[in-house]
């Protein structure tokens, strides 16, 4: 991240600092502001626990969004994958709980299920757009609507919910925590820091912002473009099947509806964090950023009656444009 | 065997019911038009409709039903003209996805000279219609405040959980409010939950951070009080409220019938309508039954006492 924005900052000395690299931090600083004179119950530990935890699921799946967009792809399936993931871990589990019991070696069985379900997933988005040669918006459009029959049909269009000795066991891993933070807070903080350690300091991650920026110059200096873009779409499908795990647990249940517009969440995070739509420019901690403002957005609203609730959708939106605004605002002066 | 006797049955039933349409045709058929399993009722308002076009076929070996579902008002639209082009049906049972953009297209089936049943959502012009089997949303809404307003002694805090923005949200809440008009009952927060789990579970959290009293939730949707009741377990406040959700899904009926005291009851709006529709048209078609031109299906109030008559364990809702 450094390096590229070095650039930068050596053509407008007189700035002091990037507003487009500390834009999104400073549009959470004035939420923060704004939920605390909306409801001083906003900043009570519980409550920011509630919003940290709530924003682990489109969180994880936006940092693995991350990657794919910074490749310059985009992947619209994310949303009905974690779908189809919880329901076909669900149903496994519910079949395991007869032969082997309620306790962890289900939840184990489970969690490999989701896991390799959704490495399986990201490897045919990404073999359909590398060497089928489709778009990647085309690919997951078309596996957006896969993913989403395929849990209604699962479900028999109603619900699917987890055995309720298998809830009780499993119940710890979305509300249980450790020194007082919840667990999907941790597991979150994880993938982060892991997703900011492969982007900016591995050979694959500066592959990424290459191929993103100029996939034919990234072709001639001899970087394996198809691989890096196959491997982004693998490491998204991994981020849901952890998101999906952390899921499950909440409400025991998957159906028609879950997940329902997660992808665009995911997408909105990546971008308010400051990646670029178009590739080239990835900002993990920027994403994480993005996520928690577009929950905080959410709790805000639902923390004050001051805002009639027809409106809610209109404050999001805006409040969105706005933060992004603020950190494009100084790079088109340029 | 059983093929021949069928194809027997089928054709003197045909004989005997309609000179009029001739020999070409052999079958009677029933178009159903629904909204797709998008949410937790649609969802048993399909498995109904599949269970009722299974069970109709075999008790009237002439009858077809054609059943198919639709994702949003434009597409409803498009099966409409299909049924009545291609299938050629000779009456259509339709839950329409909104009221005032369907109407059209419904009297363009009329008006093809077909037998037209609207189920639960009605049409802006009610005289298109043949035959109106629905619930009723406004009822909805005050047997649930009545039932709210008796539990507390008609004093206390509430907060209200909307469903979708729509026709239906709108009559429930209205209805609502006007029946807890002059009680001392506040509504201290309102807000949309979608019919949706995962946000009654976040809208019920956030309640619960901002209101340190609360005496009951209503969450007018089975789906949304499953959601609501983690976030109340969560913050271990259920001794603090009751829930009164509403439709009538099995997991919440359990619940009433165990007689958990965080779901003492709840108010029916059963998916199971399209079911009956389907089987008074079919009646009048096949048998020229003569029918009443209403049906309304009556929100029962689900208590301990009555609650095993509405548990279906098979429903996926």
């Amino acid at each position: 991240m450094t390096q590229s924005s070095m650039p930068e900052l050596a053509r407008k000395p007189s700035a002091g600092f990037d507003l487009k690299l500390w834009g999104p931090f400073l549009a959470l600083a004035g939420l923060i502001v704004l939920g605390t004179l909306v409801n001083p119950v906003f900043l009570s530990p519980a409550n920011l626990a509630n919003v940290l935890t709530r924003t682990a699921f489109t969180g994880i799946i936006a940092v693995g969004a991350t990657f794919v967009i910074t490749t310059g792809g985009i992947d619209l399936s994310v949303g009905s994958l974690a779908a189809f993931t919880a329901g076909v871990m669900i149903v496994v589990m519910n079949a395991l709980v007869g032969p082997m019991g309620a306790g962890w070696p289900v939840v184990l069985v489970g969690m490999l299920v989701a896991v390799g379900l959704g490495l399986v997933a990201g490897l045919v988005n990404g073999l359909l757009v590398t060497k089928g040669r489709i778009e990647a918006f085309i690919v997951t459009l078309g596996t957006m609507g896969i993913f989403r029959s395929l849990v209604t049909y699962l479900a028999d269009g109603g619900t699917l919910s987890l055995n309720s000795g298998m809830r009780a066991v499993y119940r710890p891993v979305y509300y249980g925590g450790l020194f007082g933070i919840p667990t999907p807070v941790w597991v979150f903080a994880a993938v982060a820091l892991i997703g900011a350690v492969i982007l900016y300091r591995t050979r694959f991650g500066r592959y990424c912002a290459a191929i993103g920026s100029n996939d034919e110059v990234a072709r001639y200096s001899a970087i394996d473009v198809d691989r890096v873009r196959l491997l982004a779409f693998v490491l998204q499908g991994l981020c849901v099947a952890i998101a999906v795990v952390l899921y499950v647990p909440r409400l025991g249940s998957a159906s028609a509806t879950t997940g329902v517009l997660w992808e665009l969440e995911a997408i909105a995070a990546v971008i308010i964090g400051g990646t670029m739509l178009k590739g080239g420019h990835g900002r993990i901690w920027g994403t994480v950023v993005g996520a928690v403002m577009l929950t905080l957005i959410d709790n805000i609203l639902n923390l004050t009656g001051a805002i009639s609730v027809y409106l809610n959708g209109a404050i999001q939106g805006a409040i969105i444009i706005v933060a992004v605004l603020l950190q494009r605002g100084t790079a088109s002066k340029r | 065997m059983k093929l021949t006797l069928g194809l027997a049955a089928a054709l003197v039933a045909g004989v005997l019911m309609a000179p009029a349409t001739g020999w070409a045709q052999q079958k009677v058929k029933m178009g159903v038009s629904i909204p797709a399993a998008t949410h937790g009722w649609a969802g048993g308002l399909n498995w109904h409709a599949q269970q009722a076009k299974a069970k109709l076929e075999k008790q009237y070996p002439t009858l077809e039903v054609v059943l198919v579902t639709a994702r949003d008002v434009g597409r409803q639209a498009n099966d409409l003209e299909d049924l009545v082009s291609v299938r050629n049906i000779d009456a259509l049972v339709i839950l329409p996805f909104e009221s005032a953009p369907m109407t059209d297209p419904v009297r363009a089936v009329k008006q093809a000279g077909k037998f037209v049943t609207v189920v639960d959502r009605g049409l802006t012009d009610p005289s298109i219609q043949d035959l109106y089997v629905a619930g009723n949303n406004p009822e909805m809404g005050k047997v649930s405040a009545q039932y709210i307003k008796q539990k507390l002694g008609g004093k206390g805090d509430i907060v209200v959980l909307r469903g979708i923005p729509t026709v239906i949200d709108n009559q429930r809440v209205d209805a609502f409010q006007e029946e807890i008009k002059g009680s001392q009952i506040k509504v201290l927060g309102m807000q949309y939950a979608n019919w949706n789990r995962d946000d009654g579970y976040k809208v019920m959290q956030d309640f619960l951070s901002r209101f340190p009293k609360i005496d009951a939730v209503w969450a007018q949707d089975d789906d949304i009080a499953l959601g609501v009741i983690e976030a109340v377990k969560q913050a271990g406040r259920e001794k603090e409220m009751f829930i009164l959700g509403g439709a009538g899904m099995k997991d919440m009926i359990k619940r009433v019938m165990d007689k958990d005291p965080l779901v003492p009851a709840d108010v029916l709006y059963p998916p199971g309508m399209i079911a009956e529709a389907m089987e008074i048209t079919a009646k009048h078609l096949v048998e020229k039954a003569p029918i009443k031109k209403e049906y309304i299906i009556e929100a029962t109030l689900v208590t301990p006492e009555n609650a095993s008559k509405y548990y279906y364990p098979d429903s996926p809702f």
